[in-house]
């Protein structure tokens, strides 16, 4: 049963070929068999799960388009009654009080939580390394990162532990996890899911999406959780579109742009290779493939390290042992109790991040740092408009590398920022964006990511589907875990 | 933009973050290359750009001044780490 689709468990539990309560049971047991050597799940709740099933079984055809469909959660978004920690000391004994509102839309939808997935410490990562519960491992070869931050959502999918996951993407997240573990994986446009209870990192860059084995089931994630919400003030009011029923129209004379700053210096031949070959694929299917440029990609990193620790210190800011979460011990006063919880309850890189941000926000630096990095911003994105102009998708390979070895980058902030250099750009303008698998080099999955205009999501979607049509790269598994 | 100890300390003051001495050094050398490292923002003419806070430059939406809502009080409160007849408790404040 693990080797379906979400869309062919669909149907198989329309057809009941099996019941929800036995699919949910079989990936408990592989989780329960398996997930030792990923540490993929931070909370598993298979009580929770079986009691879902059940009821989703009850409700059989009524139920709504992920009905009895198993499904992981990334450990950022609140689960009433369930631990909700963002693999953080200082959330360790947070039992979230409400549901995000992406959790109550799958609850809507019919699908059914596992559990919650490992991640970077606060979602501040992009190797699953900085977890308070440990390190999440690639299934590919365990002796490697799965990338990050949502690490263990994609490596939850990767051995198949979980159909589809949930993630949320700041300047990768998503995208890059999915090309180091060798599934599909979508950012939507900013505002296109509510970030509401979703744990705040960098507030104008965080949106949620979805890991899947195919752009089909990404459709179907994003078919649930898409939609306005009002408690979210960045939410977008724009209808949702029928994104599974597009997956089927022809991409034939779709324009494709190949940014010429993504094929220089840093990136490795073996993936460049592999880009070239996934393009002639979309080229057979009718597309047309021409050169374009975004001038000031360059500066995308430097841009997002400045507006994202920005925001995460005054995000981070609530946590101070009052409310919720870490309380140091005997505290000797106010300042005490607020100085020991937060320096004790975060972790390294959090602190680091918190600590940038309180200098680049810090009176007399404000202009030099977050308002430059602001213009700069919209330069990038005035790069994507101009590109949109001229081109349906903008494709490229979704990292310069394939999945780095545990502790080969985690000593090192600088070289650990640069692996997102494909991705963080798109972030900055708040587009939406795929990855999609492409082929393997030296035994480890490549990605390629496509990204499209302003809630475009179904041309990317459509795109992704096309593409896997032709290709069986997306339906690999990890051998250890078949 | 290479940054002093005594940075360090001032910067950490304002994130309510308490580093031991013998983590300033290791800090200084890492916020340093990170500021560093961003300084290639210079690079960029940014004359007469708009500064961009939102991807659709949104306004603010406003909505109707009623409680939506429920009170959620004690739920809230059974995780939190001290209270007392529905009040949040920190260390004493005034003597």
């Amino acid at each position: 049963m693990h080797k379906l689709t979400v869309a062919q468990q669909a149907k198989a539990l329309a057809a009941k070929e099996f019941s929800s309560e036995e699919l949910v049971n079989h990936y408990i047991q592989r989780i329960e068999s398996h997930d030792e050597q990923l540490n993929s799940f931070v909370t598993f709740t298979p009580e929770q799960a079986i009691e879902n099933a059940k009821q989703a079984d009850v409700r059989g055809k009524q139920g709504g388009i992920l009905n009895g469909i198993p499904i992981a959660l990334k450990d950022i978004f609140c689960t009433d009654g369930v631990k909700t920690s963002c693999a953080s000391r200082m959330l360790d004994n947070f039992i979230a009080p409400y549901d995000a509102a992406v959790v109550t839309k799958l609850n809507q939808a019919g699908a059914v939580s596992l559990g919650k997935t490992n991640m970077d410490e606060f979602a501040m990562g992009s190797s699953s390394e900085s977890s308070f519960y440990g390190v999440v491992k690639n299934p590919w070869d365990t002796e490697r990162v799965p990338g990050g931050s949502s690490g263990g959502s994609a490596a939850a999918v990767a051995a198949r532990l979980a159909p589809a996951s949930m993630g949320t993407d700041t300047g990768g997240s998503i995208r890059q996890p999915a090309a180091f573990c060798g599934i599909t994986g979508l950012k939507p446009t900013y505002g296109r899911v509510s970030r509401y209870g979703m744990i705040a990192y960098a507030s104008s860059l965080d949106q949620g999406g979805s890991f899947g084995i195919t752009s089909e089931d990404c459709a179907y994630m994003l078919q649930a959780i898409a939609g306005h919400d009002a408690r979210d003030s960045t939410s977008v009011d724009q209808p949702v579109p029928d994104y599974v029923a597009g997956l089927n129209r022809s991409i034939k004379g779709l324009r494709i742009g190949l940014p010429e700053e993504f094929f220089q210096e840093g990136l490795d031949a073996g993936i460049a290779e592999k880009i070239q070959q996934a393009c002639d694929v979309l080229k057979s299917l009718g597309c047309e493939i021409k050169p374009i440029s975004l001038p000031n990609a360059k500066l995308a990193i430097a841009a997002y390290y400045v507006i994202a620790p920005a925001e995460c210190s005054s995000n981070l800011s609530r946590f101070d042992g009052v409310r919720y979460g870490y309380r140091c011990e005997n505290p000797k006063g106010l300042e005490d109790m607020y100085l020991r919880s937060r320096s004790e309850g975060l972790g390294e890189e959090v602190k680091r991040r918190i600590m940038v941000g309180a200098y680049a926000l810090s009176a007399g630096y404000y202009d030099a740092y977050y308002l430059k990095a602001q213009k700069i911003r919209r330069l990038i994105s005035e790069d994507y408009r101009a590109a949109f102009n001229q081109v349906d998708a903008v494709l490229s390979p979704t990292t310069p590398t394939t999945a780095f070895k545990v502790n080969e980058k985690s000593n090192d902030p600088i070289t650990m920022y640069l692996s997102d250099i494909y991705t963080i750009g798109v972030n900055l303008a708040g587009l939406p964006g795929i990855s999609l698998p492409v082929g393997f080099q030296q035994n480890l999955p490549v990605g390629m990511q496509l990204v499209s205009n302003y809630f475009e999501e179904q041309t990317l979607l459509n795109l992704g589907h096309q593409y896997q049509q032709q290709t069986d790269h997306h339906l690999q598994m990890p051998k250890e875990f078949e | 933009m290479a940054l002093s100890t005594e940075d360090i300390r001032d910067i950490a003051k304002l994130a309510k973050l308490q580093i031991n001495e013998d983590e300033l050094d290791r800090y200084k050398q890492e916020l340093s290359r990170i500021l560093e490292f961003v300084e290639q923002m210079n690079q960029a003419d940014v004359e007469n750009i708009e500064p961009m806070a939102h991807p659709q430059d949104m306004i603010q939406p406003l909505r109707v001044d009623e409680i939506t809502e429920t009170n959620l009080r004690e739920k809230f409160q059974c995780i939190a780490p001290a209270t007392q007849d529905g009040l949040y408790l920190v260390p004493k404040v005034i003597e």
